[in-house]
């Protein structure tokens, strides 16, 4: 009796062991890069929103689209840079991941944020916007946030990108990036992005841009040292 | 002879136990569709089996072989076939981004879908159509991995009054329906002609003066139901986190009074005061070419 006991708390311990190999502590290797173009970019056409003039008064110069933004040396902004392949998949964090709407834009126009991770959308405009995220993997829902009203509370459980629009508002579009694990980053100015915390492997680095789709490559870590990665988007003139 | 026993399942257990982990972590398989389905209309259970007869005789010339609404007369229609692989429908009963109940889809094959392609299957009987249904989940793997939603709560509808309507009319602009539907419910608001649906093809909203029908049936709890579950995969949202139940019925009242072809009761009752005459009769369109009474 007492021996088989013994022999299972063993195995145990050798099976929490084995765990613990599996995921090692976040410390380690760095990828980091910018993200570029190549080409002629599209001029972005300015929105009218004449049809909304609660939004309309809140701007004195017309709003771009950001289908395509462009920063300083040729940077692309906006590029949601993740890696798809090569790292376990982490638990979702428990800080919500924050969709606003304001001025009839989507702030930040793509969001990046885990699978099963809370999605807070909330609404500061004085009119009704309606949030549509168009997913093919996760479901598809649609519902109406007037002005004053809560946030709403929503999760995704599939990794997927996909775009959100309000179809009151045609011009209001983004992009939901749903990602496994939590070594990501959205271009900003300058087109730089870090993906800290590596532990030693290969990984596959993917960059999603919602106008010029999505580039991968390749990376091996090694220790704590920092590889950079660039991607090159050929831009598009239309 | 026990104690070996007992040490192996201990074994057992300590060395499934990290690879059950260790599967979590990797790429699970995406699950797949079941090839047999079964739905329960009442006392009715249908079969997909005996649905996929059907299927391939009735509906697989819209719908396509594979259910996912690319048949041969697909690209010919204006609002494209269902899509039984995404497995997204416009009338339930249960909440946005849920999957309906099984008596919804067999409520849509009976009733069809007014101004769309889909005509009325009643003349099928109901074993048929409870048969289809069962069929139809056979496409998509949300019917294994996902339960319907819980039916949304419809509570009993209120005694219609003025005041009931006056607050339809309140909530109508403060939710913006007219943002789509147009002031007066003709399908024409700022927003109408720049609406698609999720297949990117362009969508009209209700014209509520062009007859009694709305797509997911004509009854007031029909209505009700529309705008507290939204019509999912159209521009059409859910307004259930936004409209108090109380409040819907007096959405749903005002809604019939913009009807004004369809002689309902809350249409009488409106007409019966100097205001609502007055609304009712400025929007009346004398002499129109097809006589509906329908501004051009």
């Amino acid at each position: 009796m007492q021996r088989h006991h013994v022999v299972f708390a063993g195995l145990a311990m050798l099976a929490a062991s084995a765990v613990a190999i599996a995921r090692p502590a976040p410390a380690g290797g760095t990828v980091s890069g910018k993200v570029t173009y190549d080409g002629t970019p599209a001029k972005m056409k300015p929105i009218d929103m004449s049809k909304e003039p609660s939004c309309a008064k809140m701007y004195t110069t017309p709003q771009l689209a950001e289908t395509v933004v462009t920063g300083s040396g040729n940077s692309l902004e906006n590029v949601v840079v993740y890696i798809s392949a090569g790292a376990p998949d982490d638990p979702a964090p428990s800080t919500a991941a924050v969709f606003t709407q304001k001025g009839c834009r989507y702030i930040p126009h793509i969001l990046a944020f885990q699978v099963n991770q809370e999605l807070k959308i909330q609404n500061e405009d004085q009119t009704s916007h309606n949030i549509h995220p168009l997913p093919k993997l996760n479901r598809e829902w649609n519902k109406s946030q007037p002005p004053g009203t809560p946030p709403i509370s929503e999760k995704y459980d599939k990794a997927e990108i996909f775009p959100v629009k309000c179809n009151v508002h045609p011009w209001m579009h983004g992009t939901f990036a749903v990602l496994k694990n939590s070594h990501y980053a959205v271009t900003g100015d300058g087109g730089g992005f870090s993906l800290a915390n590596l532990p030693p492997g290969k990984y596959t680095i993917t960059a999603y841009h919602e106008s010029y789709g999505d580039q991968s490559q390749d990376v091996t870590i090694a220790g704590s040292e920092t590889k950079t990665v660039n991607f090159v988007f050929k831009a598009k003139p239309y | 002879m026990l104690n070996i026993k007992k040490i192996c399942l201990n074994v057992a257990v300590a060395l499934i136990l990290p690879t059950a982990v260790f599967a979590q972590q990797a790429d699970q398989p995406p699950a797949k569709p079941s090839k047999h389905m079964e739905s329960h209309i009442g006392n009715m259970t249908g079969h997909s089996e005996a649905g996929a007869q059907l299927y391939y005789r009735y509906c697989w010339g819209c719908h396509g072989a594979r259910g996912n609404g690319d048949g041969e007369n697909a690209p010919y229609l204006n609002i494209l076939p269902r899509n039984f692989v995404a497995a997204t429908f416009k009338c339930r009963s249960t909440p946005t981004g849920t999957l309906p109940l099984d008596s919804d889809l067999y409520n849509s094959i009976g009733r069809g879908f007014n101004f769309t392609n889909m005509p009325s299957w009643i003349a099928l009987t109901a074993q048929n159509r409870a048969d289809l249904v069962a069929f139809i989940k056979t496409f998509s793997a949300r019917w294994v991995t996902e339960k319907p939603g819980d039916p949304i709560q419809i509570p009993t509808e209120p005694k219609l009054t003025v005041e009931s309507i006056k607050h339809g009319g309140e909530l109508f602009q403060k939710l913006e329906c007219w943002k789509c539907h147009g002031q007066e419910g003709r399908g024409d608001g700022p927003s109408a002609s720049t609406l698609t649906d999720s297949n990117d093809q362009p969508i009209r909203p209700y014209n509520f003066t062009s007859d009694n029908r709305s797509k997911c049936g004509r009854t007031n709890a029909d209505l009700y139901k529309i705008f507290m579950t939204g019509l999912d995969g159209t521009p059409m949202p859910s307004f259930a986190d936004v409209v108090k139940p109380e409040e819907a019925w007096d959405l749903v009242h005002y809604l019939r009074t913009l009807q004004y072809n369809n002689k309902s009761p809350e249409l009488a009752l409106w007409i019966s005061t100097p205001e609502g005459k007055a609304i009712v009769e400025a929007k009346r369109v004398e002499n129109t070419n097809t006589g509906s009474g329908v501004k051009p």
